[in-house]
Formats: structure tokens, sequence, C-alpha cells
């Protein structure tokens, strides 16, 4: 199915997407248009291909051998198999599933991207480890302490980092594959409320395991499901309210109470 | 089904086998123990009896003074510590470039490339086997070939330069297998991380891989500088045993583990050949601890404190 939401603008337009692993079909025909400054959930039971989706946003799994693509993704209205993979990704940043932070000091972690796309100026790199520090929350806690390890922190001030590290770059989407899912739930909380503020500035996809979190913490929510063939498809692409209270079908009811999955 | 069904043991035969199970943890604690014990009392003993014979001739003048020659085995042992220290550097700077290159390649780029050519697939698990065979090589098979090689078909004859060439053929395969290990270990998250911030490979390698890394290199390159200064075999045959302080790459020379073996073989001088190697063991440890101190600073300024 295809959804266009009307007064929304558009980020990301994926149009009749299919991934494979080899022969094996991960993903069916996906069409669905990501609107901007908005944050869209992901969610699904485990194997229906929601990681190898949001995955496709930087291409990603251009590392992984054998994986093969059709259909197009447009980011702004470009086909992002068409853009260098490096420029993509400064423009699609992403968080992964365990906090990842590099085994560098607090600062050089956040200025890691900016240092990779040539900047120099110390000035200029202590201003956006702070700005970006600040705005992923974290700022005050480790303002005094910014050349001790990444790995020294907590494992929520570390995924905190790493959205601060995937600030810096400047992205206008931001990625993120379960952030929460290694976390305490106080962390996770932390990690939703900074989710909510971001969306002012930047495009939001997630892709959570957690129905409550999907509820609390999206805008708009797609549900996807795979076929006897293992191959995951669209079911429904809505309001994250409409999804979660009213859905149109009943595959996505059975989900979201909890009859399969 | 009641809950005495999941019951796996009763309690009774618990607190029946309980002894029994008591003692074997017991014996095999003393075992493990004692093996521990006995390894580390052999160890300190060779050192402390090396060590302790040693002193006996170790002074000033012995560190100070070049060997002498003859059977008598008269003078000291000044020349051969330079032209150890001069062996390490130039087949450490040699071979560590190449073995880590090497690693980087197989471990980085062997895949990729061999996806797009499949001969080059065949050539990466041939230099594969290669390197797990050569590691296990003897080294005096390193010697012979260094001997055919440098000293008489490209006439650089026994020489600091045909040493030095050889003895960097013979640790290459350990530098290439440590830090292949070192790169692997590395997390691929890692990477992910840093190509997903629009880093290029090659920065992610050298930012993120590489410093990573850098505790197993270092690693595998101290094990090559003590087996540099360990081998005696491959530097007879390649280095000569000049008693001479070697001016140039083209001088022959004498480094610390050969001295020991021709007094030890062709002198009356055995008490020398004590103190030498009392001198060599005092250098290996002080070289290790150098490296290891360096490595945790270096790490320690890429990494952040961890307190």
């Amino acid at each position: 199915m295809s959804t266009h939401f009307e007064n929304l603008e558009t980020k990301i337009e994926v149009k009749h997407f299919n991934s494979y692993y080899g022969d094996f079909k991960a993903l069916r025909d996906i069409t669905i248009d990501i609107p901007k400054n908005f944050i869209t959930a992901i969610i699904g039971p485990s194997g229906c291909g929601k990681s190898t989706f949001l995955r496709s946003f930087n291409r990603m799994n251009d590392l992984i051998p054998n994986v093969r693509t059709e259909g197009d993704i447009c980011l702004d209205g470009e086909n992002l198999f068409d853009l260098d993979v490096v420029a993509l990704r400064k423009r699609v940043g992403m968080v992964f599933q365990r906090p990842n932070p590099f085994p560098k000091s607090i600062f050089d972690n956040v200025a890691y991207g900016p240092r990779a796309h040539g900047l120099r100026d110390q000035y200029l790199l202590e201003e956006i480890v702070q700005n970006s520090l600040k705005a992923a929350a974290l700022w005050d806690e480790v303002k005094d302490e910014l050349d001790k390890s990444g790995l020294a922190l907590s494992g929520g001030q570390q995924q905190r980092l790493c959205i601060a590290r995937a600030l810096a770059v400047e992205p206008s989407v931001i990625l993120m594959d379960e952030p929460a899912s290694a976390l305490d739930p106080i962390a996770t909380l932390r990690i939703e409320e900074l989710i909510q503020k971001l969306k002012e500035n930047y495009t939001i996809v997630i892709v959570t395991h957690n129905m409550q979190q999907a509820a609390r913490a999206s805008d708009y929510t797609a549900f996807f499901n795979m076929n006897e063939h293992r191959a995951g498809y669209l079911v429904e692409h809505g309001p994250t309210e409409k999804i979660f209270t009213n859905p149109e079908k009943k595959t996505t009811e059975d989900y979201i109470t909890g009859r399969f999955g | 089904m009641t809950s005495d069904a999941y019951r796996i043991v009763e309690e009774a035969q618990i607190k029946q086998n309980l002894p029994s199970r008591k003692t074997k943890e017991r014996i095999a604690f003393l075992f493990v123990w004692l093996t521990g014990f006995v390894a580390v009392a052999v160890v300190l003993w060779i050192i402390g009896y090396v060590l302790l014979r040693g002193m006996q001739v170790i002074n000033l003048e012995f560190l100070t003074t070049r060997p002498q020659g003859g059977v008598s085995g008269k003078g000291g042992m000044s020349t051969t510590i330079v032209t150890t220290l001069y062996l390490v550097l130039f087949t450490t700077a040699i071979a560590t470039p190449l073995g880590v290159g090497a690693a980087i390649y197989l471990v980085e780029y062997a895949a990729e490339t061999s996806r797009k050519h499949p001969w080059i697939k065949k050539l990466v698990s041939l230099a594969r086997s290669g390197v797990e065979i050569l590691a296990g090589v003897p080294s005096i098979i390193f010697g012979l070939f260094g001997f055919a090689l440098f000293v008489s078909t490209l006439k650089f004859n026994f020489s600091l330069l045909s040493a030095g060439l050889s003895g960097a053929c013979l640790i290459l395969p350990v530098i290439i297998r440590t830090s292949e290990e070192a790169l692997l270990a590395v997390p691929r998250v890692y990477r992910e991380a840093s190509l997903g911030l629009g880093a290029t490979k090659w920065q992610t390698i050298s930012q993120v891989v590489l410093p990573a890394a850098l505790p197993g290199i270092i690693t595998g390159v101290v094990l090559s500088v003590g087996r540099i200064v360990a081998e005696t075999a491959i530097f007879w045959v390649t280095l000569g045993g000049s008693y001479h302080l070697p001016e140039n790459l083209n001088s022959a020379g004498r480094s610390m583990a050969l001295h020991v073996y021709i007094l030890a073989t062709e002198t009356r001088a055995f008490d020398k050949a004590m103190g030498t190697s009392a001198i060599l063991i005092l250098i290996i440890i002080i070289i290790n601890l150098l490296i290891n101190f360096t490595c945790r600073r270096l790490s320690e300024k890429a990494m952040g404190k961890t307190h």
C-alpha cells in the first residue's frame, strides 16, 4: 500500500523498494513517504526487515556482500542510490542499537565527524562539540571532563554521546535502530525526551520493538510484517494515534495488542 | 504436575555428593596452583641463576670494552650491545610497516577485492597459508635463505644489511599474524559508526580501527624484538661474527646472542658467556618495559582517561 499525507512535506520518498540478500528477498515492494521534521516509528515482528529498511536510508547495507536493491529511495527529491555514499551519510546520521562510542575521549568522539569532513579549526570544533553535547542533553554531565574516555560513561550517557556524535555532522535525517533497547527504563525515558526535542530540526526514523515506545515517542507509525517467504512488507502507515487506536488492518490490531510478534 | 516434578536432583542426594564434589574442586585447585607455581619457579630459577653467575664478571669495564677475540675470550661486550640495538631498529623499521600494511589489506580489503576478482581470492588464501607456514619455520632456514640471496647472490656479504633483511623476513609473519588478529578483534560497530558519520574507509581504518588495534599490534612488535635479540643461528650465517663496531650497513658484526654462542663454544670464557647472557636478559626486560610504558601513554592519549 502507499501512503501520502496531505499538507506534509515529504523528506524521504520510497518507491517500490525491494531488497535482497543473495537470493533471499528481505523487503518486498515498499512504498512510503516519510514526513519532514516528524518522528516516524517502524514497528513489526522480529525478522520482518525493519532494520534492513532503516539501513537502506544511509546505505549501510552496502557493507554486506551480495545485497541488491530495486526501486528508488529519494532524499529531498534526489535518488540516494545516485549520491556518493560518503556525502549521503553526512546528511543521514545513524544511532545504533548498542551504544558504540569510539575508544576515544568524549571530545574526540563528538569532533570525529566534523574532523573527518575536513574541519581543523580548534575554536569551531569546540563550539560544535559544546552545541552537539547540549543538543543531546549531555553537556551538563560531562562539560568538566571532556578528555575522559567515552567508554567510561554509563550506558545511557554513552547513547546520548552517540547521538551528539551524529548531530555534530549536521545531518537532516537521523536513523535510530532500537536506540534504547540496551538501556534501563530511566535512561530510555531520557532518550525518548531527547528524541522529542530533536524533531524540531531533524527528521527522525526510529525502529523499535517496544510498542509503548512507539506509541509514546512517535508521530507516525509504519507497521511491517512478513509474508510466508519471510519477505518484509508494509502493512499500514499512518498517524501513531490512529495506528494504535483505530488501525485499518486486522494484522496491525493483532500485533499491537500482542496477539503475535 | 506438582512443583516436585521440576526438581532435577533430590536434596538428600545433594547432601550426599557434596563432599566428593568439594574434594574434586580442592584437587583441581591444588593441581592448577602447583603447575602455575612450577612454571613460574622454573623461569625465575633460570633468570636468577644466569643473573647471579653473570654478576660475577659484570662491571663497567666489561660493558664498555669490546671483545678481544681468541680462545681465552678476553675483553668485554660493548660492541655486541650496539650491534644488537642496530639489528632491532633495522629489522623492526622494515618489518613493522610491511607487516601492518599486509594485515590491513588482509582484514579490511581482501574480501572486497576478491569479490570483484576471483583470482585475487586464490592469491589471498595462498598468502594466508604462506604466512601461517612461515611463522613456524625455524630461523636457520631464514638464515640459509638470507645467506643464499643477500650474502652471496646480491653480494651484500656478512653485514648488518644482510642480517637485517633476513631478520625482517623472520619476524614479518609474526607481525602480520598478530596485527591481523588485533584488527579482527576491533568490533564491527566501530567501523559502522565511523562510516555512518560519513568518514571514508581509509579515515575509518586510520582514525578508529588502527588506534583500537594498536595494543595488539605493539604486542606483536614486542614479540618480534624479543625474537631478534634472542636469535643466533640466522645471524651466524648472515651477520658474520666480527667483534668490531659496525660502521655502516655493509659492516659485519656480532649480536649479543651470537656473542654468547661464540664464547660458549669457541672459548674458555664460560663466565663471560654468563655475564653477556645476564645483560641480554636485562635488556629484553628493559625493552619490554619501555614499549609497554610508551604504549600505555599513547593509548591513554588516544583513548581518553578511563578514570
